[in-house]
């Protein structure tokens, strides 16, 4: 028997705005740090009347110091809080990636466990949304590729919730990546209060036994697109939202790529090193015997991310991923 | 701190000379200079604003309110001097020769914009903050290290000053003694965060004390004094003196970004009732009024040509060619490596309807 929940119809941003304020009535430990996440309520407003229910001791706009900001909120996380800090975009975390990959991913290695750091860092990520260089990247596997640190990339207002309160509640340091395409673009009924979505665990969102298709935060839209056209054609695709991007739900991709032996990824960073290449070693150090056709990788290109008038070109498309199922389909 | 590194203001808001120094160089024929380049910047300013309203250019960040310090200091440079600007200083790049097309390609979302004019040392906005700050120190650095005559200008906001950079760039420049200007444009919030909140520093101009090299702190309003300290700090830098970090203090009437709304932190009525008291513009038609140089006549025919100038880069916006892929693949590397052949490759065969 399961009790009825209060919900609420939310965006993805407002989802977000909904855990963060969840965890600070939940816990004293939560605190915020950022950029213009006060008065201003962020750039995105994802902390949007915060300040004024928990003031500015536990919702804090920082100097305009990413590095700073990011140290110094590890140096709260290792005295007892659970620091929370927006990067006001992905593509600004740079000067922080120090601090992150010499300090926060191996500070528990280093002391056997002594000191932790259990800090989330949220940053909105991706192109698509008309907005000005550098504004556009989605370097998440430059963090994958981090030992020490786990790498959550929600597509839906519900996952974004409980995603980040498990990533709040989690013991280690979390990068939380939010698609600012999918902020505003859909509505959902997110429970209120405290719910967790897990760590590590995609979400089958189709299910069918062609194809399977794999994509995370602002591709899942774009693949589901694609799904849909091509269930027209009589293709049934399963379509996979990884939403946790290290560790890789192995069990999840396993159990898809072995019914169906075709396989396309959708990955709106640029192709080399990117997480598609990770999710292409499970496939193969788990299923390689399964496969009908070569896996098709739908990715960005080895460029920086372009200028805005370039980016509809760059990004895949639903159209560019539909041509890559029905290849590895009449393979 | 405010003692020591005093506000140089060379004409008050009533557009009076408060300081006898630059009489003799403040000549009609400059102060029109002046005055054109202001009323340019402006026009140019609101024209983007309108533009982005419209949807016919991105996001854009505009910069009313600082025009004066941005044109005193562009026109304080010499023609080989090195410009590196931020995203909200197209008024210093404009004023140093950049082309008004690629400005406004670059807020249309085209890499063209970022390309200077021929010969123009002109360096593509930062965006990311404090970033160029090393790049101006090491560019003045190799000036020097060729034995020219040539300086380098950096431009960066208030909020800078807390990121890294900004602090590794002031002290190579003072350790190599590099010829870098160093010009902090102080609009007194970085997006909604107000100075007070960013340092506890009365003055950015102090943030010089530690790398031993000269501060100063000027109305950045004040075109005068904006521009003779600019000038005096480049001689200096020219004859082998070191940097010189310039505070300019000034305002920003408007929004960070179009995408910003400034009345959620600010109040926006002050921001407007600023503009009776300090705007540079009016503050040198005062000083033209006092001198008798203000000509209505002139002053609209300035107005008529710039108007004119911005129009005609709009219609030169509005028919560039449309984005051309091979832009993005083929400036990645001097000679494209294997992946990005093959990528290019199989986009343009998609794009032909043929699958790679």
């Amino acid at each position: 028997m399961t009790t009825a929940l209060k919900t609420n119809t939310l965006t993805l941003v407002q989802a977000v705005n909904d855990g963060l304020k969840t965890m600070l009535q939940e816990n004293e430990s939560v605190i915020l740090l950022g950029e213009d996440i006060g008065k201003n309520g962020g750039v995105f407003r994802a902390t949007d009347g915060l300040v004024d229910e928990f003031g500015e001791d536990r919702v804090i706009d920082t100097p305009l110091s990413e590095a700073g900001f990011t140290g110094a909120a590890i140096g709260m996380a290792i005295n007892g809080f659970r620091p929370v800090i927006e990067i006001q975009f992905l593509g600004f975390i740079y000067p922080a990636f120090e601090q992150i990959m010499t300090h926060a991913t191996r500070m528990r290695s280093r002391t056997l466990g002594h000191f932790t750091v259990p800090m989330v860092i949220r940053a909105p990520y991706g192109a698509g949304v008309r907005a000005p260089e550098i504004h556009c990247d989605s370097t998440e596997a430059l963090f994958t590729h981090m030992p020490g640190i786990k790498v959550v990339c929600p597509s839906s207002p519900y996952d974004a919730k409980g995603l980040l309160i498990a990533a709040i509640e989690d013991p280690d340091p979390v990068l939380f990546l939010e698609p600012m395409r999918c902020y505003r673009s859909v509505r959902e009924d997110v429970p209120e209060g405290k719910y967790t979505v897990e760590i590590g665990k995609g979400k089958r969102l189709y299910e069918g036994d062609d194809v399977t298709v794999i994509a995370w935060g602002a591709m899942v839209p774009v693949a589901m697109k694609a799904v849909e056209e091509a269930k027209k054609k009589g293709i049934q695709a399963d379509l996979i939202d990884l939403r946790t991007l290290y560790p890789l739900d192995k069990d999840l991709i396993a159990e898809s790529v072995q019914k169906t032996g075709r396989t396309v990824i959708v990955q709106e960073a640029h192709m080399t090193g990117g997480v598609a290449n990770d999710i292409l070693a499970v496939i193969n150090d788990t299923s390689f015997l399964y496969q009908k056709a070569p896996v098709e990788r739908v990715t960005g290109f080895d460029s920086p991310v372009p200028f805005f008038s370039y980016e509809d070109e760059y990004l895949p498309s639903p159209e560019r991923v539909l041509a890559a199922i029905e290849k590895v389909v009449k393979f | 701190m405010e003692n020591q590194f005093p506000l140089i203001q060379v004409m008050d808001n009533e557009g009076n000379l408060v300081s006898n120094e630059y009489r003799n160089e403040i000549t009609k024929e400059l102060v029109l200079s002046f005055y054109r380049h202001l009323i340019r910047t402006r026009v140019f300013d609101r024209k983007c604003v309108s533009l982005q309203r419209q949807g016919r250019i991105g996001t854009y960040a505009p910069f009313e309110g600082q025009e004066a310090s941005q044109v005193g200091s562009a026109l304080a440079l010499n023609e080989n001097d090195w410009m590196f600007p931020t995203y909200r200083d197209h008024g210093a790049s404009m004023t140093f020769g950049h082309s008004l097309l690629n400005i406004l390609l670059f807020w249309n979302g085209r890499n063209e914009g970022c390309v200077p004019p021929e010969g123009k040392k002109i360096l593509p906005p930062s965006v990311p903050i404090a970033t160029q700050i090393p790049h101006a120190a090491g560019a003045a650095f190799a000036e020097k290290k060729k034995g020219t005559q040539n300086a380098a200008i950096v431009y960066f906001g208030d909020g800078a000053t807390s990121e890294g950079d900004f602090h590794e760039g002031l002290n190579f420049a003072s350790v190599f003694h590099a010829p870098v200007i160093f010009f902090n444009q102080n609009n007194q919030y970085a997006i909604s965060v107000p100075i007070s909140r960013q340092m506890k520093s009365k003055t950015i101009a102090q943030k010089a004390l530690a790398y031993d090299i000269d501060g100063v702190r000027v109305d950045g309003n004040d075109i005068f004094a904006v521009y003779f300290e600019t000038k005096k700090a480049l001689e200096r830098a020219r004859k082998g003196e070191g940097p010189t970090l310039i505070e300019a203090v000034t305002w920003r009437y408007g929004a960070h970004t179009t995408a910003d709304d400034p009345t959620k932190y600010r109040d926006q009525e002050e921001s407007n009732k600023k503009r009776e008291q300090i705007d540079p513009i009016l503050r040198l038609e005062r000083f033209m009024k006092n001198e008798g140089w203000f000509d209505e006549g002139w002053v609209n025919k300035v107005k008529e040509e710039v108007t004119k100038e911005i129009d005609q880069a709009v219609l030169e916006l509005d028919n560039y060619p449309n984005a051309d892929m091979d832009n993005v693949f083929n400036h990645v590397f001097a000679e494209p490596t294997w992946t990005i052949e093959h990528q290019s490759k199989a986009y343009f065969a998609w794009k032909r309807g043929e699958m790679a």
